[in-house]
């Protein structure tokens, strides 16, 4: 019986994020203009000063475009799960995630199903870009797409645990804007999203080390070697690492025992 | 003997140097409607936290029918209702979608969740506004699917946060009458923090709470007889304002 209450509410939370996602057409719209603006605007200006020499996992000369299609879908990933962290503060700030921790089930269990539920909207947007990218002429070998779905929700869970962990951290939606500039520009930027490890090595060594440790690098390399059909095992080893290590420092947050839940007060009276 | 269906016993909880919670112990029995009366700051937002579990006491310890809410919290959780003090409705979700999410969250299956749904909100008369976002709702409205939502899973304690807050009369009305009707039929004990005096009616028990502690607990009449005070309205007054607050 137990087990069939944990499904229900895991469908439960799934659905309602999906439902919430579904009537919200303009965060799905704005989801894709961000990377489509990279990909479009960005890549095709630098695609000439930025030339990619071969490098695994391409067995050739690529375009700009081609290198910074995976790093794109990191981009989507990681504005998801902040999103979804965002979501996770004005949901406390607007009550309803107190709901969600009043029903009868363990803390980490209901970080888990909204952690799956935020992924799973992330994959959706990711396979939208990829549709997108398809027409754009950015086309990847069939079974590619097939590969790259546990890239996906792997790499979509460990930066959605990351913003679970921030969540636990911010008192007040206003404080948000402070880790968007700390976080995502810093993760997003110091990574090979944009240029490959060796090319940042040329113009500095405290960058590439930066970079080479960043775990959205890691994740990042992981969607791009399973896009061209190819497994990079430190990038699994890597990101599976950090999405422990953020996931369970996410459940020390909100342990309603030891928490920053504790420390920060439920307001009020 | 009839369970208790809220046990608090010498709880005490602080923000950092702050004490918001003092050495407070009380009781709700069940088919029992107790009246939390306390104005701002007294720590009645605390004390709902605590019973919730947002976080644990430190100090002191809560029941809830017989379980422990720290080490049995999860079979506790289950026997518990609560109506929070702001809308923690989804409004991009329309009423079913939302009673739906909250009866899967408590592991019921869809036919017996939408046969409760139809229960409870013909019984609140929003059955024929099911099907519409909350959105669309007015205040009061969103109040009963919100009492509606709090009762699917047949709770044996309900909390109500100041339920009334920003409500028109005839919807304040309405929801007293309805949450009275529920502890007289269908046994429920209710816990209902307040700080409107005309919401107390005279079978109600009533704790006040002041500066985080409580200042007199009982049943309504009882704590009028005992102080030769008037009205609850006097009770309040004299033990929040007065020389013994």
């Amino acid at each position: 019986m137990r087990i069939l209450h944990y499904w229900r509410a895991t469908v439960g939370i799934v659905g309602r994020e999906l439902l919430r996602f579904l009537h919200q057409r303009e965060r799905f719209v704005s989801a894709l203009v961000r990377p489509l603006v990279w990909l479009f605007v960005f890549a095709a200006g630098f695609r000439a000063a930025l030339g990619i020499a071969i490098a695994p996992p391409y067995e050739t000369y690529i375009l700009y475009e081609v290198y910074i299609t995976p790093g794109l879908l990191g981009m989507i990933l990681l504005f998801n799960g902040m999103q979804s962290s965002l979501s996770m503060v004005y949901d406390r700030e607007m009550g309803s995630m107190r709901m969600l921790m009043v029903c009868p089930l363990p803390r980490w269990f209901l970080l888990c199903s909204k952690l799956i539920a935020g992924t799973a909207v992330g994959v959706l947007q990711s396979y939208a870009f990829l549709g997108i990218a398809w027409l754009y002429d950015i086309q990847a070998p069939l079974m590619g797409y097939v590969w790259i779905l546990p890239a996906l929700v792997l790499a979509g869970m460990m930066l959605g645990a990351l913003g679970l962990l921030l969540s636990s951290f911010i008192k007040q939606l206003e404080n948000f804007a402070g880790v968007m500039n700390f976080v995502i520009f810093p993760l997003f930027f110091m990574s090979t999203a944009l240029y490959p490890l060796w090319k940042i090595k040329e113009s500095s060594e405290v960058l590439h080390t930066l970079a080479q440790y960043n775990p959205f690098s890691q994740a990042v390399e992981l969607i791009r070697f399973a896009l061209y059909e190819q497994f990079n095992q430190q990038a699994l080893l890597f990101t599976a690492a950090a999405f422990l290590l953020f996931m369970g420092a996410a459940i020390m947050g909100y342990n309603p025992s030891k928490g920053m839940m504790v420390k920060k007060g439920g307001g009020g009276d | 003997m009839t369970e208790i269906a809220l046990a608090v016993e010498n709880l005490s909880f602080a923000y950092g140097a702050k004490k918001a919670l003092d050495g407070v112990s009380f009781k709700v029995q069940p088919g029992e409607c107790t009246i939390l009366l306390g104005p701002n700051g007294a720590g009645k937002s605390t004390l709902f936290s605590l019973i919730t579990r947002l976080y644990d006491a430190r100090e002191g310890r809560i029941e809830l029918c017989g379980f422990d809410l720290k080490k049995q919290s999860l079979r506790a959780l289950a026997r518990l209702g609560v109506v929070f003090q702001q809308t923690t409705l989804d409004p991009d979700l329309s009423v079913t979608q939302n009673l739906r999410y909250h009866a899967a969250l408590h592991g019921i299956g869809r036919k017996a969740a939408d046969k409760r749904i139809q229960e409870e909100l013909e019984r609140l008369a929003m059955f024929e506004r099911r099907g519409e976002k909350v959105r669309q709702l007015n205040g009061g409205h969103k109040r009963r699917v919100e009492i509606a939502r709090a009762l699917l899973h047949k709770p044996s304690l309900l909390l109500l946060d100041e339920p009334t807050v920003g409500l028109d009369m005839p919807s304040r009305q309405a929801i007293v009458s309805h949450v009275h009707d529920l502890v007289t039929q269908q046994n429920l004990a209710v816990l209902w923090a307040t700080h409107l005096i005309d919401e107390i009616a005279a079978d109600d028990s009533l704790i006040v709470l002041h500066k985080g502690q409580v200042k007199a607990s009982g049943k309504l009449s009882e704590i009028l007889q005992t102080t030769g005070w008037a009205d609850p309205g006097q009770v309040f007054q004299k033990l929040t304002q007065g020389p013994q607050a």
